[in-house]
């Protein structure tokens, strides 16, 4: 498949963006001004480039509290992400949600999801939906290794399979669930490809790091799902470069497997071939530099914004836009 | 006006709303061609066909995250649990993700759906398949919650609850699914966090929920009979809580007692006796008096079960001890 330069350009944006966002939240973290938690997916950019960019605006995304990547890349405003992380008051989901909430539903960023596995029965619902008004929208679910031994995984593999549904499933297989290898704890090498059969579906493995392969399996499998032959399940291969959340410095990974990964950095190994095909490195340096002002922008912006008004400590439980509980 | 059994209504209630509005799907174990386990979904596959009305597999995560997702892009889904005791195989998508996905992000996510579920003791069944569990639901802070009483009720608080913007779970109890009652005709459309009161009296309020109401409503009648002149209030709606009727109720009778069919600790009845003892702890004239289930799983056998959940007979005994 022949990827136009406008999309490979997109696709180095988006990365590029989601890495100095990330790192900036690693810093603020360390700093003590992103509390709580983060987790992030430095190194695992790609995936998050080659899916959002083959979308459509009104396809509908699911991810893990490992999502800071997918929310940006749909479009959500950097300003208001960082404001999320940062619990201020400009923060998307008004400081109520955090760093594992990450959600923009105008721009079809559906939600961040913390508990493992919740998320895919709700993609496939979306998706129902979707079939059901005819609406030709595509959901996709970003989910981890370990995610497919939680029991939510097959419930939802099986039904979107069994109806058809336009839902794409993406198994972000970093080797390693929180602290434990994946290769620990299955019986088959691929945690999500090889139990693709049990669902009647293609085992498909992609190589997550190189952005144009993804967004090859991203278009297929959206193909598929827009002509009505149901769901796909994607398993791609890529390596978290930090540790699983926090300040977790990854110690139970051997050094040569952490370096032989680093040395296959998606952004690295993307920014080789947009050269070797004939892009301007100024072309490259111009987007690196506007990703690193906005982040910039991003964290002064938040920096700067007040606390959360406590008022909203009481809304939005209800759709009247309150909390009572009491006539 | 016509007779009609509360399983029936339950079938009414959702051919009203699905009539109405072409969001409204219902899916569910056996709800479809089956026509439901408990027959209260029959009729509707028939009538609306099978892209609204769609039987699932054994998948209780997968049913109540679909219809939240569904929810999510602009259905109005209706899922059934058989059971309410299966809501501990998916309370994580119940109570994390359904309850609070409003609050956590910031209001953007609206999930106008309903889960139907059956609940509630006197089938002989045993402890996995007998529990009154409307007080877990009660418990998680972005669910509303029905149990209604009444073949009317089914049909006007299912009608309430599916036009509802927020989650919604109706408990269906398992005891009055062959029992009847007048239903109006036409269209039946009530409203959540209301509750009514189903017998005046002037000494002692009974608050009562679902099989409960009418357990209520007989020992009432044993209570005129001694001279205690009991009122009965059917709350019919745990979230909102309709907590005017329940004080105004206590303001004239100055005695509250509540009869729960949850075991006893953390019933929906402490929440209303805390209520009272804050706020009207002046027009009582005597302690508060609370019949439950014992604190125990439910047993099978009936002589065991008629035991555990509360009989008329121990409602009036406690009531007739407050009184005294
Ligand atoms: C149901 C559930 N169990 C455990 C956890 C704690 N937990 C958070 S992330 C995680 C690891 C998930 O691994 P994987 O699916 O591979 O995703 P990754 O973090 O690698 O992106 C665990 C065990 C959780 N959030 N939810
Ligand atoms: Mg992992």
């Amino acid at each position: 498949m022949e990827i136009a330069l406008d999309i490979r350009l997109a696709m180095y944006d988006g990365m590029v963006r989601a890495r100095y966002f990330e790192k900036r939240a690693y810093d603020l973290f360390m700093q003590g001004l992103v509390k709580g938690t983060t987790h992030l997916g430095l190194g695992q950019e790609a995936v998050a480039a080659g899916f959002a960019v083959a979308m459509q605006p009104d396809d509908m995304s699911y991810c893990t509290y490992r999502g800071h990547n997918h929310t940006l890349l749909r479009g959500a405003p950097m300003n208001a992400l960082m404001g999320e992380l940062m619990g201020r008051s400009n923060g998307i989901c008004e400081a109520k949600g955090g760093s594992m909430h990450l959600t923009d539903v105008s721009k079809g960023a559906m939600g961040s999801y913390a508990i493992v596995g919740a998320h895919l029965p709700v993609a496939a619902g979306a998706a129902w939906a979707a079939q059901l008004r005819g609406t030709d929208q595509v959901s996709v679910c970003f989910f981890g290794d370990g995610t497919t031994n939680i029991g939510a995984f097959h419930e939802s593999l099986n039904m979107a399979a069994v109806w058809d549904l336009p839902v794409v499933f993406v198994c972000e297989n970093n080797l390693y669930m929180e602290y434990t290898a994946i290769s620990d704890v299955i019986a088959v090498e691929h945690p999500a490809a090889d139990r693709a059969s049990a669902y009647g579906l293609e085992g498909i493995v992609v190589d997550g790091n190189d952005a144009d392969a993804v967004y090859e399996v991203a278009v297929a499998a959206y193909q598929r799902a827009r002509a009505g032959e149901g769901p796909s399940l994607i398993e791609a291969l890529t390596y978290r470069h930090k540790g699983h959340s926090r300040a977790d410095p990854g110690k139970y990974r051997p050094d040569e497997e952490v370096e032989e990964w680093l040395k296959r950095d998606p952004i690295d190994i993307y920014r080789e071939r947009l050269l070797s095909l004939g892009v301007e490195p100024a072309k490259l340096d111009e987007i690196e530099a506007k990703a690193a002002a906005e982040v910039d922008a991003a964290t002064e912006a938040s920096k700067n914004a007040p606390p959360p008004d406590p008022a909203v400590l009481l809304t939005d439980v209800w759709a009247d836009g309150g909390s009572s509980w009491r006539n | 006006m016509a007779e009609l059994s509360y399983r029936d209504a339950v079938a009414r209630g959702l051919a009203q709303e699905m009539e109405r509005d072409e969001r409204v799907v219902l899916i569910g174990e056996d709800v479809a061609k089956a026509g439901g386990v408990f027959k209260t979904t029959v009729g509707l596959y028939e009538q609306f066909g099978p892209t609204r009305v769609r039987d699932t597999p054994i998948s209780e995560e997968a049913i109540t995250g679909m219809i939240m997702g569904a929810a999510m892009n602009g259905l109005i889904p209706v899922g059934e649990l058989m059971f309410s005791d299966f809501l501990a195989t998916c309370w994580d998508i119940v109570a994390n993700q359904i309850a609070k996905t409003r609050y956590m992000t910031g209001g953007q996510v609206e999930l106008p759906l309903v889960i139907r579920t059956a609940n509630g003791g006197g089938s002989r069944f045993g402890g996995q398949h007998a529990q009154s569990l409307e007080n877990w639901a009660m418990a998680v802070p972005g669910l509303k919650v029905v149990a209604p009483a009444t073949p009317a009720d089914v049909i006007g608080l299912m009608a309430a609850a599916i036009r509802d913007p927020d989650p919604v779970i109706v408990f269906e109890h398992k005891a009055l699914f062959a029992t009847k009652g007048e239903v109006p005709d036409g269209e039946i459309v009530d409203t959540l966090g209301t509750a009514r009161v189903l017998r005046e009296g002037d000494d002692v309020t009974i608050v009562a929920l679902a099989a409960m109401v009418h357990t209520a409503l007989d020992a009432a009648k044993i209570l005129g009979g001694l001279g205690i002149s009991a009122e009965v209030i059917d709350l019919r709606s745990l979230v909102p809580l309709d907590t005017q009727t329940i004080l105004n109720s206590v303001a004239k009778t100055t005695r509250l007692a509540t009869v729960e069919e949850n075991p006893r600790l953390v019933g929906w009845g402490a929440e209303i006796s805390s209520l009272v003892a804050e706020e009207a702890f002046w027009d009582l004239d005597g302690p508060i008096v609370r019949v439950t289930t014992p604190h125990i799983p439910l047993p099978a056998a009936g002589e065991l079960e008629d035991l555990a959940i509360p009989s008329v007979e121990r409602v009036v005994d406690a009531i007739s001890a407050m009184s005294g």
